[in-house]
């Protein structure tokens, strides 16, 4: 498949390699970080007039699922402020690395090395979601909970930790930048084959060992790459690469394929529908149980939602898998590896899910950003004279069309990944039939809820 | 997949896709009429969360708040009217426009403001129509793409 080496442009090329615009990058986004948790503590508790509320939850929302993770992967985790502290004092260094860090530098359990805490971490603030969402003072709470998680792993363990293992945002940042049209990857592997040092992964004057405990050479999904672009600066052989690329290559890779990540694909496709149902639907009483947290009534959601996604979608998924329209069942994978291989084309479909419901939500809510930038705190400030301007839906006519349009190419783009997975399923191309028609059904129902 | 032959299938999916996106709606049967609801609200939802009308219909919503001041804008249409509690609000426009449309509360009224949200249904909903359409027909694309 075709590809653009972006680092041959060579003013791109210093920009990466330099620490600076990253760095300026990350010190803006600390400081967006800090403001949110300050104004979420200390500012006022109406949900949209907060900054901290209002910028994370919409502003940064919408670059991220509209913006960030579909074009980028995971460039946001190139930026992110929450891992920063805890890396920087690990390191004992901001930019260049020098002198020894205060890390502890212990090796992660091996049985957590896998993405079920991320899975859980993320499942666990879904269920919370409607009071996370609105009250500022629980956001701040949980953003200033991310940090400190991510200091404490960043002292004990070695490298990122909390971002391969913790972080409820990188599990999913991970899963759909596996479609993104870009990657970091090796010009040549047999270069690296033959760098004895791989000073990519130990790390050396000019840079950290990889942070994501991932060897640039052997990568072939974009997955586990934080894309903080370490190995472009370590490299001595010049053989790191920033690809432009034909998105989507990644789910076709066999190698890595696991439970963890089959269960991911279903959490996220399984929460932008309850997501869908509960805030963009017109049932007051779910709404009302999603935010009565502690109540007989969110008891009864949150096992609802538990029971939808992880097992309703994924039995319904699993019944998917077991068809066997295969000319020769012989030659099939057992049931279990087929459902794990066809979740993957759960990839696409999910994110446009999250994209259509975004769309929706971003939209109809953006206008609130310019008053709270004015008065951050909900104080009466006017810092940019944009206090005064009222909510307004924006492009509410035509916002149900792009989420149609989202949704149909979600549908597409899953079924066509499901027909070549089903090669590697060893059942034929007739094998992905029912996957496909899940897929549909699926969508069926998301569309219902968003556009219905 | 054998049934698939070559040809017909992308065929089928470049005439059927734009004709799926570009078909006019069918013209409403129904003549016009007027119609009044009442609808009730408060923290976070809309009695009756959703209304039908037919297409040419000339529509007064009656909007009661019954524990805050509340709003109701109608996505699509643009329109808004706000009520305070003890006061009705009317909004009256003519549902030209076809399909479902949401409307969401345009005062902050609380936590779930944001998500306070009903339906207006006006004729049938061709937008979801089409966009089942388009994803079967999306899956036959993806299942008849080639050399991926
Ligand atoms: S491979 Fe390079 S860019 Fe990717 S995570 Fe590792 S060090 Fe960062
Ligand atoms: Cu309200």
């Amino acid at each position: 498949m075709s590809r653009y080496d972006l680092i041959r442009i060579p003013l791109l090329k210093r920009a990466l390699v330099s620490r600076w615009p990253q760095f300026l990058a990350q010190a803006a986004a600390l400081g967006g970080f800090v403001v949110a948790i300050l104004a979420g503590l200390w500012g006022t508790p109406v949900g949209s007039h907060n900054f901290g509320i209002v910028f994370v939850w919409i502003a940064w929302w919408a670059l991220l699922m509209l913006a960030a993770v579909p074009l980028f992967g995971r460039g946001w985790c190139s930026v992110c402020p929450i891992p920063l502290t805890g890396e920087w004092l690990q390191r004992g260094a901001i930019l260049r690395p020098r002198g020894r860090g205060l890390g502890l530098g212990k090796k992660w359990p091996t049985r957590f090395r896998n993405i079920w805490i991320q899975n859980g971490s993320f499942a666990l603030v879904a269920l919370f979601s409607a009071v996370v969402l609105t009250q500022p003072n629980v956001t701040a709470l949980v953003l200033a909970a991310f940090f400190l998680a991510a200091v404490a792993t960043g002292l004990l363990f070695e490298r990122r930790a909390f971002c391969r293992y913790l972080c409820p945002v990188g599990g999913f940042i991970g899963l759909y930048s596996q479609l993104a049209p870009i990657e970091v990857r090796v010009k040549d592997r047999a270069v690296c084959a033959a760098h004895s040092q791989k000073t990519c992964y130990t790390g050396d004057a000019e840079g950290y060992g990889c942070p994501w405990q991932v060897f640039p050479g052997g990568l072939t999904k974009n997955t586990y790459c934080g894309a903080c672009l370490e190995c472009l600066r370590t490299c001595p052989e010049n053989n790191v690469a920033i690809n432009l690329r034909l998105p989507g290559g990644d789910l076709w890779q066999p190698a890595g394929r696991r439970m963890d990540e089959a269960f991911k694909a279903f959490i996220m496709l399984g929460s932008a529908v309850v997501y869908s149902a509960v805030m963009l639907g017109p049932w007051g009483a779910l709404k009302s149980a999603a935010y009565a947290v502690g109540t007989w009534a969110w008891l009864g959601y949150a096992a609802a939602f538990i029971a939808f996604v992880f097992g309703v979608l994924p039995g319904a998924f699993a019944l998917a898998t077991l068809a066997t329209l295969s000319v020769q069942p012989r030659a099939m994978q057992s049931w279990r590896k087929r459902f794990i291989i066809f979740a993957y084309a759960l990839v696409p479909l999910g994110l446009a899910a999250w994209v259509a419901f975004s769309l929706s939500f971003v939209f109809a809510n953006a206008s609130y950003l310019w008053p709270a930038l004015s008065d951050p705190l909900g104080r009466g400030w006017n810092l940019f004279g944009t206090a005064g301007l009222g909510w307004t839906p924006y492009l509410s006519s035509l916002v149900p069309a792009l989420q149609v349009a989202v949704v149909a190419g979600g549908v597409g783009w899953a079924s066509l990944t499901a027909r070549r997975l089903a090669r590697e399923a060893g059942g034929g191309r007739r094998q992905a039939l029912p996957v496909v028609a899940f897929c549909v059904a699926v969508a069926g129902g998301l569309l219902w809820l968003l556009v219905g | 997949m054998r049934m698939i032959r070559r040809w017909w299938l992308p065929a089928l999916i470049a005439l059927l896709g734009p004709a799926l996106v570009l078909a006019p709606a069918p013209l409403p049967a129904a003549p016009p009429t007027d119609r009044t609801f009442r609808i009730e609200a408060r923290s976070f939802e809309y009695t009756p969360p959703t209304l039908a009308v037919n297409p040419g219909d000339r529509v007064t919503l009656e909007l009661v708040s019954t524990d805050a001041a509340h709003g109701l804008y109608l996505d699509g249409y643009d329109l808004n009217v706000t009520a305070v509690p003890g006061q009705t609000a009317r909004l009256t426009f003519t549902a030209d426009k076809t399909g479902s449309f949401r409307f969401r509360c345009s005062v902050t009224c609380g936590p779930l403001h944001p998500f306070m949200i009903g339906k207006l249904s006006v004729g049938p909903n061709w937008l979801l129509w089409r966009g089942l359409g388009l994803a079967a027909l999306a899956s036959l694309a993806g299942l008849s793409v080639t050399r991926t």
